[in-house]
C-alpha cells in the first residue's frame, strides 16, 4: 500500500487521480444520489498486464474488473431523509453474503451504522453491459473502489451541507453514526440534510478514500444483514413471491437427458385431475399449470408422453471415460535424463443444484414480459429470454429475488426461459419450479474430466510440471463468454479456443515448478453442464496435490517441506506455515488414520488446507439410513490470506461452506450416467455432505490483511478437496485416482425414470418425531 | 371440493382443497404460508419441516386429509408463539452464531432442531455428538458447523 509522496496506486476496480483521490459524481435530483467516475480500460492495471504472461499474474478477475470498470459510474448510493442510504446492488445475493459486506463497504466510508444501509437487489440493468455478472468471486474485487468512492462523495456533501447550514467550518465538523455536530452544540441527522446536499446538475467531484489504518467497519467481524429475515421465514426467495395469477407450473420431462417431447397421448385426462389448469408442449416437455405444486405433480405423474431421443442416448460412464481418454493431448517429451512422476485421474459427473431448485415467475403478455428469477447474469438472461418469446429485450423487465444458493447454477437461466415459454404457450402467468429429481437428472453438471499429470524432475529439482485436462464441453455461455471475447482486445496473449483462454485464465501458477504447460481439450457438447462453485479447480488442484505428494513420496520428503520449498511468495508460505502449525503437521496419528495437507492460490488469494481423515473399518461401516458414510473426515484447518478480508464473519462461513463441497467432491457426490440419463433423482440418492460426514472439528484461520481484497466465496473448495484426497491416500497407502472415491458403489436403488418425478409419501404423520 | 380445518399456528383455518393434496402446498399454495420450503417433496432434504402437534413432520408427506381439527400446525412464521417471544431461542442462537447463509434450509433446520431438543428433553439428557450426526436436514451452503454451535447454545436456553 502507498503512502505519502509514493507514485499512483491503483486499486481493483478504481481509477486513480491522485494518491487515494477518486473522482466520481454528484448526480442531479431532489435528493442525494452519488455515484463513482467512470474507469478507463486504459487504467493502471491494463498497462500492468500488458507485461504479464497470460498463465503469470493476470487472470480471470482481472478480466471481469476490467470489463466492469466503464460501467462503474452507473451504480449509485442515495441517501434518504430518513437517515437510511440505500444501494441496488448489480449482483446476485447467492448466500455468499455480499449484500453484508457492500453494506459494510458504504458504511465504512459514510460514517453510519450498517444497520441504516439497505443493499437490494438490482433488476437487470443492461446499459450495465459486464457489471452485472455474479462470478468467479469476483464481486468485492469489481465494486471495492466504486463502492466506496460513491459513499465517500455523499459524505462529503453531507458535510457541506451541514457546514452551510450550521454556519461552521468544514474542518470542525465530525460525522459519526450518521449523525454530523460541530462541537459547539449544532448536531443533525444526514436523512436532515439531503434536500441541501442535492444538486440540481450532475456534478464531478474528487475525494479521498480512507486508508486501511483508520478502518472501523471494514475487517471486523459483522453479521448477516438478512438473518432475521432467514431464521423468520420472512426472507422471500422467488418461489416465495406472490404475483398476480401466477400458478404453480412444472414440466413432466423425458426418461432421457435432453429428450424432448412428440406427442401428448392423455391431455384431455390431465386437464380434468383436480386442480389443473392448463397443459402445454414447450420445447423441453410437458407443462402443467395447477393450483397447487402438489397438483402438478401428480399431472406430470400421470401425463403419457412419448419422447424424441436425447442428446446423450445410449452413453454410459465408460463410453464418456473412453471418449475423453481418446481426446487426450499428447504431452511434451519429458527433458532429457530427468524422472518423471506420471498419473492420470478421472472426475465423474456432479451435480450443480442448489438447494432451493430451479425456479422462475414468468408474465409474458404479448408486447412485454416480466420475469422474477435468481440470476446471477440477468443481462445475458433477458436476451435469451426476449429471443424465446419474440420480443425485443427491451420489451422484457427481469427482477432479481434473493437466491438459495447458486454454486454456478444460476449463472444459467434454464428455468427463467422455460417460465416464460410455458407463459406464452399457456396465456397466463406462471410460477414455474423444477422437481428436484429434474434438477438432479436434467439439471446442469459439472463435467466429467480426466486430468493427467507429469511431473519431470532431476533429483529434489522439479524440471517442468505438465497437465492434459480433457473434459465433457463446459457451457460458459452465460456471460463469461462474453466478458472474455469483449475483452480479447485489450488483452495480449488472449488467443486459442475460448474455452482454452478460459482455462489459461482460470487456472493460476501455484508452485515454482520451472517450465508448466496446462492444456485443455474438450469433448461432447450433449451434456448440460456449467461450473460449480469453480471451473476447473477442484479436479486440476486435486490432481496436482495428489502428483506433488506422490513426487514428495519418491524423493523421501515431507509433504509439507516439499510444498514449502516450491512456493516462493511470501503469502503462500505463511498460509501454508499456519495450517502445519495449527494442525499440528506429522503428528502421531493411530493406523488408518492420517493427515494430508494442500495449498492452492487463485485470484490474488491464497489458502492452504491440512485435513485428517479416519478410514478405520468400524467408522467406515457406521450405519446411517438412506445416507452413505465411508470414511470420515475429522478435522479440517484452512489459512486463507484474501488480501483483505471485508468480513471476516462472512469469509469464515463461506471457507466453512468450502470444507462441506470439498469433502463432497472427493469422497461422496457424483452423478452415474447409464444408457443416456442420470440414475440419482434426489438428495438421498446424489450425496452431498450431511451431518455424519462434517468434520466435529473446524478451523478457518484468516491471514492478517496484507492488500486490497482478493476472491474468495468458491476459494476453499479445490484445495479442501485435495488436502481430503492426500490424507486418503496417506491412510489406505494408495493414492486415489477417481474421484469421488466412493463412485464405483452405487449405494441406492435407482427411482425409476417413468414417470420423471417420484411418488410424494403419505405417511408423514406416523413419522413425526 | 372437501373442506379441510385444523389450527394453523395459534388459529384456526378451514381449506378447500381435495384430501390428498400435501400439508406443505396447502400451506405455501393455498394459505401464502412460504416459511417452510420445498427442496425434494418426499421427506428426503428436510427444508420444509414444521410442527404437529409439536412433533418435526415433513409436511411434503402429510396428506392435508390427515389432519384432525384439533391438530397443531407449527411452521417458522409461528413457532416465537410457542414460547411468547419475538423470537424462539433456537432463533436467537442462529443469529448469534450467524449461520445462515442463503438461508434457504434454515427455516427447516430451526424446526428440526427444536424438535431435537424437546426429544431428548423429555428423554432427560442432552444433546449429543449422535444426535447432531443424525439430523437428516441438507444445507447446500455446508452451514453444518454452525447449526451445530447453534443447537447447542439454543439448547441450553429451551
Ligand atoms: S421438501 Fe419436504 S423433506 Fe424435502
Ligand atoms: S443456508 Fe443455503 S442451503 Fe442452507
Amino acid at each position: 500500500m502507498s503512502t505519502d509522496g509514493e507514485a499512483p496506486v491503483s486499486e481493483p476496480g478504481g481509477h486513480v487521480v491522485g494518491r487515494r483521490r477518486f473522482f466520481g459524481y454528484v448526480l442531479a435530483g431532489a435528493t442525494l444520489v452519488t455515484a463513482a467516475g467512470p474507469i478507463p480500460a486504459t487504467a493502471a492495471w491494463a498497462e500492468e498486464a500488458q507485461n504479464e504472461s497470460l498463465s503469470g499474474s493476470v487472470d480471470l478477475n482481472d478480466v471481469m474488473t476490467l470489463a466492469a470498470r466503464p460501467t462503474s459510474n452507473l451504480i449509485k448510493v442515495e441517501v434518504h431523509e430518513d437517515s437510511t442510504v440505500s444501494f441496488a446492488l448489480p449482483r446476485a445475493e447467492t448466500g455468499q453474503g455480499i449484500t453484508t459486506s457492500t453494506a459494510m463497504l458504504i458504511a465504512e466510508e459514510l460514517d453510519v451504522p450498517v444497520s441504516q444501509v439497505r443493499v437490494t437487489l438490482a433488476d437487470a440493468r443492461p446499459e450495465l453491459v459486464f457489471n452485472q455478472l455474479t462470478g468467479a468471486s469476483n464481486t468485492t474485487i469489481s465494486t471495492y473502489t466504486p463502492v466506496r468512492t460513491a459513499a465517500a462523495i455523499a459524505r462529503r456533501r453531507l458535510l457541506e451541507a451541514a457546514a452551510d447550514e450550521f454556519g461552521a467550518d468544514l474542518d470542525d465538523l465530525v460525522l459519526r453514526e450518521g449523525v454530523i455536530s460541530d462541537g459547539s452544540g449544532h448536531s443533525a441527522q444526514i436523512g436532515s440534510l439531503v434536500e441541501k446536499a442535492a444538486s440540481e446538475n450532475t456534478e464531478e467531484v474528487s475525494v479521498d478514500l480512507k486508508t486501511s489504518e483508520d478502518f472501523s467497519v471494514i475487517g471486523e467481524p459483522q453479521n448477516r444483514i438478512d438473518a432475521v429475515e432467514a431464521v423468520t421465514g420472512r426472507k422471500k426467495f422467488t418461489l416465495d413471491l406472490d404475483v398476480d395469477d401466477a400458478l404453480p407450473t412444472m414440466v413432466c420431462r423425458a426418461p432421457t437427458i435432453n429428450g424432448t417431447p412428440e406427442s401428448v397421448v392423455n391431455t384431455d385426462e390431465v386437464l380434468q385431475m383436480p386442480g389443473v389448469t392448463d397443459v402445454a408442449t414447450i420445447s423441453t416437455g410437458v407443462a402443467v399449470r395447477a393450483e397447487t405444486f402438489g397438483q402438478c405433480i401428480d399431472a406430470v405423474r400421470a401425463l403419457e408422453v412419448s419422447w424424441e431421443p436425447g442428446s446423450v442416448d445410449g452413453l454410459s460412464d465408460e463410453d464418456v471415460l473412453q471418449e475423453l481418454q481418446e481426446a487426450e493431448l499428447p504431452m511434451v517429451p519429458a527433458p532429457p535424463g530427468s524422472s518423471t512422476v506420471d498419473e492420470t485421474f478421472t472426475f465423474y459427473f456432479r451435480n450443480n443444484s442448489a438447494l432451493e431448485p430451479n425456479c422462475a415467475i414468468a408474465d409474458v403478455r404479448s408486447d412485454s414480459a416480466e420475469i422474477w428469477s435468481g440470476l446471477k447474469a440477468p443481462i445475458v438472461a433477458r436476451g435469451a429470454i426476449a429471443e424465446k418469446i419474440g420480443l425485443r429485450p427491451s420489451a422484457v423487465t427481469v427482477h432479481v429475488p434473493e437466491s438459495g444458493g447458486s454454486f454456478g447454477r444460476k449463472l444459467f437461466f434454464d428455468a427463467a426461459v422455460e417460465a416464460a415459454e410455458a407463459s406464452k404457450e399457456i396465456g397466463k402467468p406462471v410460477k414455474l419450479m423444477w422437481h428436484r429429481a429434474d434438477d438432479t437428472r436434467q439439471g446442469r453438471t459439472q463435467p466429467m474430466a480426466t486430468s493427467r499429470v507429469r511431473i519431470s524432475h532431476d533429483g529434489d529439482r522439479v524440471l517442468r510440471y505438465d497437465q492434459r485436462h480433457t473434459s465433457v464441453a463446459t457451457d460458459l455461455s452465460h456471460g463469461f463468454g462474453d466478458v472474455v471475447t469483449a475483452m480479447a482486445a485489450e488483452i495480449p496473449g488472449l488467443d486459442g479456443t475460448f474455452a482454452q483462454v478460459f482455462f489459461q485464465l482460470s487456472q493460476a501458477r501455484s508452485y515454482d515448478f520451472g517450465h508448466e504447460s496446462r492444456l485443455l481439450n474438450e469433448v461432447n457438447r450433449g451434456f448440460n453442464t456449467g461450473s460449480m462453485r469453480n471451473v476447473y479447480s477442484p479436479n486440476v488442484v486435486c490432481a496436482r496435490e495428489l502428483m506433488v505428494d506422490r513426487l514428495a513420496q519418491e524423493l523421501d520428503r515431507d509433504p509439507y517441506e516439499f510444498r514449502r520449498e516450491l512456493l516462493t511468495d511470501e503469502r503462500a508460505r505463511a498460509a501454508l506455515d499456519r495450517v502445519a502449525e495449527v494442525g499440528e503437521w506429522g503428528r502421531e496419528m493411530p493406523s488408518d488414520t492420517a493427515q494430508g495437507i494442500a495449498f492452492m492460490h487463485e485470484y490474488k488469494s491464497e489458502c492452504a488446507v491440512l485435513a485428517e481423515i479416519d478410514c478405520r473399518q468400524e467408522t467406515i461401516d457406521r450405519e446411517v439410513r438412506d445416507g452413505v458414510t465411508g470414511p470420515r473426515v475429522t478435522k479440517v484447518v484452512l489459512a486463507v490470506d484474501v488480501g483483505l478480508a471485508v468480513n471476516p464473519r462472512g469469509l469464515e462461513a463461506q471457507m466453512q461452506g468450502c470444507v462441506m463441497d470439498g469433502i463432497a467432491l472427493a469422497m461422496t457426490s457424483s452423478l452415474h450416467l447409464e444408457d443416456g440419463h442420470f440414475l440419482e433423482a434426489s438428495w438421498d440418492n446424489y450425496f452431498y455432505t450431511r451431518q455424519w460426514n462434517t468434520p466435529p472439528e473446524i478451523e478457518v484461520v484468516i491471514m492478517p490483511a496484507s492488500g486490497e481484497p482478493g476472491g474468495a466465496g468458491e476459494l476453499g473448495v479445490a484445495p479442501v478437496k485435495a488436502a481430503v484426497a492426500c490424507a486418503y491416500g496417506r491412510a489406505v497407502g494408495a493414492m486415489p485416482t477417481s474421484f469421488p472415491i466412493n463412485h464405483g458403489d452405487l449405494s441406492f436403488e435407482p427411482r425409476p425414470n417413468v414417470p420423471p418425478v417420484p411418488e410424494p409419501p403419505s405417511d408423514g404423520l406416523d413419522n413425526a418425531e | 371440493m372437501p373442506e379441510h380445518t385444523f389450527r394453523l399456528n395459534g388459529e384456526q383455518v378451514t381449506v378447500d382443497v381435495a384430501d390428498d393434496v400435501r400439508l406443505l402446498w396447502v400451506l405455501r399454495d393455498v394459505l401464502g404460508v412460504t416459511g417452510p420450503k420445498y427442496g425434494c417433496g418426499i421427506s428426503v432434504c428436510q427444508a420444509c419441516v414444521s410442527h404437529v402437534n409439536g412433533k418435526a413432520v415433513t409436511p411434503c408427506t402429510v396428506p392435508v386429509g390427515d389432519l384432525d381439527a384439533s391438530d397443531e400446525v407449527t411452521t417458522i412464521e409461528g413457532l416465537p408463539d410457542t414460547v411468547g417471544e419475538e423470537l424462539h431461542p433456537m432463533q436467537e442462537a442462529w443469529l448469534e452464531q450467524d449461520v445462515s447463509q442463503c438461508g434457504y434450509c434454515q427455516p427447516g433446520q430451526i424446526m428440526a432442531a427444536v424438535a431435537l431438543v424437546r426429544r431428548s428433553a423429555e428423554e432427560g439428557r442432552d444433546i449429543t455428538d449422535d444426535d447432531l450426526d443424525g439430523i437428516r436436514n441438507i444445507c447446500r451452503c455446508g452451514t453444518y458447523l454452525r447449526i451445530r454451535e447453534a443447537i447447542r447454545a439454543g439448547a441450553a436456553h429451551m
